[in-house]
């Protein structure tokens, strides 16, 4: 247990002259869950796509399962292949059925027969409960649907780590519940989990440890019952204040 | 005064009496332009540019007495809707519909009822009309050039060939499906070629100056349009590289070929290109010429690609690139399949000029369907019929442009993933 997965180290990155991520280090262990949440242009998004590197850091270490993340890793596919990635905007492939959505990236990324990746997508849709949606194309599901066929993609090349860009935030309130049911539920399979999002119950529910982010750095990191109940810097206690 | 009234305000009370009066005037000028244009009788006796503006003065006042908004009589309602919402409208209606009648049944007459159809020699066209006697006795040339008359069953067989297979790859099985269709795209046309030049297995070589015709135009535009595609998307591609090398070259080989006129890219390649080349190599004039073509259309489809590719979210590339796709996967499977359908018309539109530029390499000695029509009408036995051969030329260059544009949109509606 705890053996380390992801590590930050001292990461800085820049836009031009905006500095978005100031000093961020940070430890991940297989099968943590952490949330981060903060207000909006505060970095949380990018510093978890700089994780499966859709974002380029400037300066610090970045390691993934034990491989260092920078312009001279050779093989940026293969962390990818083990990072999950959820979007906020879901991203499904609108030209090709949800079936083939799921199956596509097994078969040609992981080289899997097509009958077993099919198999695993069928799988991986029930699991989110939309296995009778599956050949469906995107258009034609509901946000709440489509999210959680967004999931189930993700979760078909058997990721190590998930990573949750803000996945309810483009939703209809009655369609986020169901979203993060199947988010729980991923929890509670022992998934490795970072999530960034602003339902604070469901952080409370799975949650191991909670980040709180402002102007790109890391105000606090705390385990998730202090982080409510205690939280230290003043900048969070306004922010909890305002979000609760 | 009452009665004066009356006629310069039509009141509704009598409203199927006016009705029926407008609609006779209707009728009186639509039956003086018909028997004037048609029959030449000239009912109203007036001069011949009176005789025009009077039947539009009639129809004027009639359009204005059965311009009520609601009538006894359906048709009228229908026509007031849509041709007589107020004065303007009723003179355009009136005068698109006189012109139709004034020229539709000269156009008929020259193309049909005064046309001579049979025969072999220019003697024969003895009506008013259009000569088809001259498309009738060069159609051959027309269609084969001047490709020897004992050979022509070899151009024959490769098009029955290449439609076969087409046919094939309907009916086949999905498996099978995509292996026909990589042959046709990049076997057959190389199997064709050899066919129709000969010098393979026991053929006679027929010298690609003596090509030409309708037969001519679909090779060159079947070659153009196989490679020119697959070049220019790989040119999109190349010009939204990351990499400056790749990069930069796109950028140069697009804005060079789109800077220069297609006549001058086939005179570059017929009479500069081979001065460039050792003197033991030899690429003959058509295929330079065809060489020319793809590349000179690549450059306009790669511009017309990127506009889809740019059109795409950003989410899906990150989409593609989070599943641990790389760059070949990831546009293979998810960014072309989607950029090239949403730049479909684009796509046919640049095929479709592509098959009408054809005809310009009469520059470099090649006769094609049109360069055959011009060779006809310059025939000592034969001159004075090139409206016959343009007309003919029009109309087998619009069914072919009229299909494939009607292909486009069945295509279109065919991959749409929409509700």
């Amino acid at each position: 247990m705890s053996s380390k997965i992801i590590e930050l180290k001292d990461v800085n990155k820049w836009f031009g002259e905006f500095q978005v991520l100031k000093d961020i280090s940070l430890t991940v262990n297989q099968k943590e869950k952490i949330v981060i949440c903060g207000p909006s242009g505060s970095g949380k998004s990018t510093l978890i796509r700089c994780i499966n590197r859709l974002e380029e850091h400037q300066e610090g270490t970045i390691i993934v399962d034990d491989t260092e993340i920078s312009a001279d890793t050779k093989n940026i596919e293969a962390i990818r292949a083990e990072v999950g990635m959820v979007f906020q905007q879901f991203n499904l492939f609108p030209h090709l059925s949800i079936l083939d959505n799921c199956t596509l990236a097994p078969i040609w990324v992981k080289k899997m027969p097509k009958k077993q990746a099919e198999e695993l997508a069928m799988q991986n849709l029930k699991r989110v409960q939309i296995d009778d949606q599956a050949f469906k194309f995107p258009g034609q599901l509901s946000g709440g649907q489509q999210q959680r066929a967004a999931i189930a993609r993700a979760l078909c090349m058997e990721p190590k780590i998930m990573l949750f860009d803000e996945p309810t935030s483009a939703l209809d309130p009655e369609m986020i519940k169901e979203v993060l049911d199947v988010m729980v539920d991923l929890a509670k399979g022992g998934m490795t989990m970072i999530v960034v999002t602003h339902e604070m119950g469901f952080a409370k529910e799975v949650a191991d440890n909670m980040i709180f982010m402002d102007e790109g750095r890391i105000v606090e990191k705390a385990k998730t019952k202090e982080f409510f109940d205690n939280p230290k810097s003043e900048r969070t206690k306004l922010f909890l204040s305002q979000i609760l | 005064m009452n009665y004066l009234d009356n006629i310069i305000k039509p009141k509704q009370a009598n409203q199927n009496t006016l009705v029926i009066f407008g609609s006779i005037l209707i009728l009186i000028s639509f039956l003086d332009v018909v028997l004037l244009s048609v029959f030449d009788i000239n009912l109203t006796g007036s001069s011949k540019g009176i005789s025009f503006f009077l039947p539009l003065l009639l129809g004027f006042i009639g359009m204005y007495y059965i311009r009520f908004d609601h009538t006894n009589f359906p048709l009228i309602n229908r026509f007031n809707k849509s041709l007589n919402i107020d004065w303007l409208n009723s003179i355009f209606t009136l005068l698109s519909i006189f012109v139709l009648l004034k020229f539709v049944p000269l156009i008929l007459n020259w193309l049909i009822f005064d046309a001579n159809f049979i025969g072999t020699a220019k003697e024969d066209c003895t009506g008013g009309g259009a000569c088809w006697v001259f498309i009738n006795v060069w159609l051959k040339r027309f269609v084969y050039g001047l490709y020897p008359d004992s050979e022509t069953w070899r151009i024959n067989l490769a098009f029955i060939l290449l439609f076969v297979t087409i046919g094939a790859s309907y009916l086949a099985k999905p498996k099978f499906k995509k292996y026909i269709i990589l042959f046709l795209l990049f076997v057959f046309p190389f199997i064709g070629l050899s066919l129709i030049s000969g010098d393979v297995g026991g053929l006679v070589y027929v010298e690609t100056n003596v090509w030409g015709g309708l037969a001519l135009t679909l090779i060159v535009s079947i070659f153009a349009i196989i490679f020119c595609f697959p070049i220019g998307v790989m040119l999109a591609m190349g010009r939204r590289s990351e990499l400056p090398v790749v990069k930069y070259f796109s950028v140069g080989f697009i804005e060079l070929w789109r800077g220069v006129p297609l006549i001058t890219v086939l005179f570059m390649a017929a009479n500069m290109f081979p001065l460039f080349l050792p003197e033991d190599v030899f690429l003959d004039k058509l295929i330079r010429c065809i060489i020319g073509i793809i590349l000179f259309e690549a450059a306009y489809m790669a511009e017309v690609v990127r506009g889809g590719l740019q059109s795409l979210p950003k989410g899906q590339y990150e989409a593609a690139k989070s599943l641990g796709m790389g760059y070949w996967r990831m546009h293979l499977f998810v960014i072309l399949p989607q950029a090239l359908k949403i730049v479909i018309p684009g796509i046919a539109n640049t095929f479709i000029a592509l098959f009408k530029d054809t005809p310009l390499i009469f520059i470099v000695g090649l006769l094609e369907l049109l360069g055959m029509i011009d060779l006809a009408k310059t025939n000592p036995k034969w001159l004075g019929f090139a409206a016959e051969g343009y007309v003919f030329a029009a109309l087998v260059y619009f069914v072919f442009c009229y299909s494939m544009s009607r292909y486009s949109q069945k295509l279109e509606k065919r991959l749409s993933t929409e509700r």
